[in-house]
């Protein structure tokens, strides 16, 4: 094992892809010489060349676009989004294209590629370069969305994601960028659909993926003080979603709470909910199932402001006191 | 140069073959949805078969196409089976996308047709991409993309100019201008003038009568050669008319029928028949046959269509066609 950034992870998987591939083109918004808008492409148009690291002008849609015609003629594309915020400008490229070649034709092409992008609030840049869009893409099969938490898991899902032969959305909150953690030295893969148990526990199930995992864990370090045991499952693929590993922890704990960062009205949580209540989990439940989302508000500027509207790790403190109730007190 | 002249009479007679299955098609298809023996929507080419044509025409079996929503032309001219295009309008599983695509989205893959995007100027930025693709593949072939003057307009296609222009790509830019986008005419909402601004990108732009074959043989011929020998973008605004409504519901209240039967007087297909006839490659008793031999076979069509309809895809079958593995969620 060696201990690397999540940005060094995330770096080593596009690095390795294109050593290994051929076919792999990394495609971007100043990721040449600029070493890319959180320098996370460094070295790579040292290393390939501008044969293999294709910067573009400011046109987010036209190249997203462009890249699944590359994808359609057998290339595989990753494709760099500077903020989380622009796919927007992405989405008739990735919903109405990428999402549905394969579909329309029947099988006759498909489209392997991936968008990777940096997401979320917390530094400063307010309501326009903080957002959490995920949610925007969950509603349309065709396409996968993955959020990982750790180096280890970043790396090894980047890798498979540019293996997959279907398109694949894949979110880096920028507040991990500079998180470190353990990496394998040999070559690895973590399958796109498998989530992971992140830590143990009894009494409830905290549920989460990308960044809110950390914030799940270092709640789960606080409520053990109090005689609290909880079990952290990170996601890591939104969709396809990992729905046996939900069930049966929730079977196990007969609590879950669902903890993630964007608006939680519309978010993903409810979906989580659902896989719940739809299983046989739902008859093992001791409290209703909640969730712990952002506010409903675009990210404002003030940096106080900012801190409040997301999950902290005293909001999921006091939300599983709540939901252990009276047989905690 | 005259690409065209240099064309054997076999060459001559099968532009003329494809214009008469196009013309054929379509008029069969129009009396089909009229007596509701088609459901859905379609965009109907008749009076556009010099495009159909000449386009694939004077590529080769290899250059991609990618039509717009008004595409079952392209699709004829670039070799496809109207047995299978009649079949997937019918929505059985011997359809071209086994039922899966429709009518905007005839993909023929084994004829190098990637099929329409149903969003106007959606395939415009995924051309670019494929012939990103093919340069880098050091193929000498081409990708031609068709627009309308209404997706002219639209940012993407004005992103991808640019794009196609300092990737250096050999992408032919077929914009065929029918003078109206659905109701909106192009007089009223085209500002300046399509090649102009399209050669501002300093892409070679040409204005050719988008009505007669011979012109845009000659046209496609050389944007062809140029794309392949510089590989660089080339530009080519096709003037044509369209002589139904934008799709079966449009009453066409914003033109009169006297502009109507002016653009029918410059019938590219008669046109070219005189053409035939004065240069003494086709006799008059020959054009009959050919006339009688293209109504058969659509006709033929129309009868394996409705014979094989009842061949549809199960709900099962269609899941296994979202992602390109075969998983269903």
């Amino acid at each position: 094992m060696k201990i690397m950034t999540y940005a060094e992870a995330v770096r080593e998987a596009i690095r390795e892809e294109l050593l290994s591939d051929e076919s792999v083109y990394f495609i971007g918004e100043d990721i040449g010489l600029y070493g890319g808008c959180f320098g996370l492409s460094r070295g790579l148009w040292e290393e390939f060349g501008e044969e293999r690291i294709i910067e573009t002008p400011i046109t987010e849609g036209a190249f997203t676009s462009a890249a699944v015609g590359m994808a359609l003629m057998g290339l595989r594309p990753i494709v760099e989004i500077m903020f989380g915020d622009f796919v927007s400008l992405t989405v008739d490229a990735m919903v109405d294209h990428a999402a549905k070649y394969h579909f329309m034709s029947a099988g006759q092409v498909k489209v392997p590629m991936v968008l990777r992008t940096p997401f979320g609030s917390g530094t400063g840049a307010a309501a326009q370069h903080s957002q959490s869009l995920e949610a925007m893409y969950l509603n349309t099969p065709g396409l996968k969305v993955i959020m990982p938490s750790s180096p280890r898991d970043a790396k090894g899902l980047l890798r498979s994601a540019v293996r997959d032969d279907s398109p694949v959305l894949f979110f880096e909150n920028k507040l991990l960028y500079r998180t470190s953690g353990e990496v394998p030295e040999e070559e690895y893969f973590i399958p796109i659909g498998k989530g992971d148990i992140k830590r143990e526990g009894s009494d409830i199930t905290l549920i989460s993926y990308s960044r809110m995992v950390n914030v799940c864990l270092e709640a789960a370090e606080e409520l053990e003080k109090e005689g609290l045991s909880c079990e952290v499952l990170d996601l890591r693929t939104l969709r396809p979603l990992d729905t046996e590993l939900i069930i049966n922890s929730v079977k196990k704990t007969g609590r879950a709470l669902i903890v993630y960062e964007a608006p939680m009205f519309g978010g993903f949580g409810g979906e989580i909910v659902s896989v719940i209540n739809d299983s046989e989990a739902f008859y093992y439940l001791d409290s209703p199932v909640k969730r712990l989302g952002g506010e409903e508000m675009p990210v404002p500027y003030n940096p106080n402001l900012e801190k409040e509207i997301v999950p902290t790790v005293g909001k999921v403190c006091g939300e599983v006191r709540k939901m252990m109730g009276e047989s905690y007190e | 140069m005259n690409y065209f002249e240099k064309t054997n009479d076999e060459k001559k007679i099968r532009l003329y073959e494809i214009m008469l299955t196009s013309r054929y098609f379509e008029e069969k298809v129009n009396e089909m949805f009229m007596k509701g023996l088609i459901h859905g929507t379609t965009h109907l080419g008749l009076g556009q078969e010099a495009g159909h044509a000449a386009l694939s025409g004077a590529l080769c079996k290899e250059d991609w196409i990618l039509p717009t929503h008004r595409g079952h032309g392209h699709f004829i001219g670039k070799g496809g089976s109207v047995y299978s295009m009649m079949a997937e309008l019918l929505a059985g599983s011997y359809g071209i996308d086994k039922g899966l695509g429709g009518s905007m989205h005839m993909t023929d893959v084994k004829n190098f047709n990637m099929g329409s995007s149903g969003v106007v100027a959606g395939a415009v930025p995924i051309a670019v991409g494929m012939a990103f693709a093919m340069k880098k593949q050091s193929k000498d072939n081409v990708v031609a993309v068709c627009l309308g003057d209404g997706a002219f307009n639209q940012g993407m296609t004005q992103e991808s100019l640019n794009l196609a222009r300092v990737w250096e790509v050999p992408v032919v830019f077929f914009c065929e201008n029918n003078l109206y986008g659905m109701s909106a005419p192009a007089s009223k909402f085209v500002a300046g003038d399509i090649t102009k601004r399209a050669g501002s990108y300093d892409i070679r732009a040409v204005k050719i009568d988008g009505n007669d074959v011979i012109e845009v043989y000659n046209a496609v011929s050389e944007a062809r050669e140029y794309a392949v020998s510089e590989k660089m973008p080339y530009f080519i605004e096709s003037k044509t008319y369209r002589w139904l409504g934008h799709s079966k519901s449009d009453l066409r209240k914003y033109r009169t029928r006297e502009e109507e039967e002016y653009y029918k007087n410059l019938c590219p297909v008669k046109r070219y028949e005189e053409y035939l006839l004065n240069s003494g490659i086709l006799t008059e008793k020959e054009i009959q046959v050919y006339h009688e031999k293209a109504q058969q076979e659509i006709l033929d069509a129309v009868s394996f269509a409705e014979k094989t309809r009842g061949n549809i895809l199960t709900l099962e079958e269609a899941k296994k066609y979202v992602y390109s593995g075969g998983e269903d969620r």
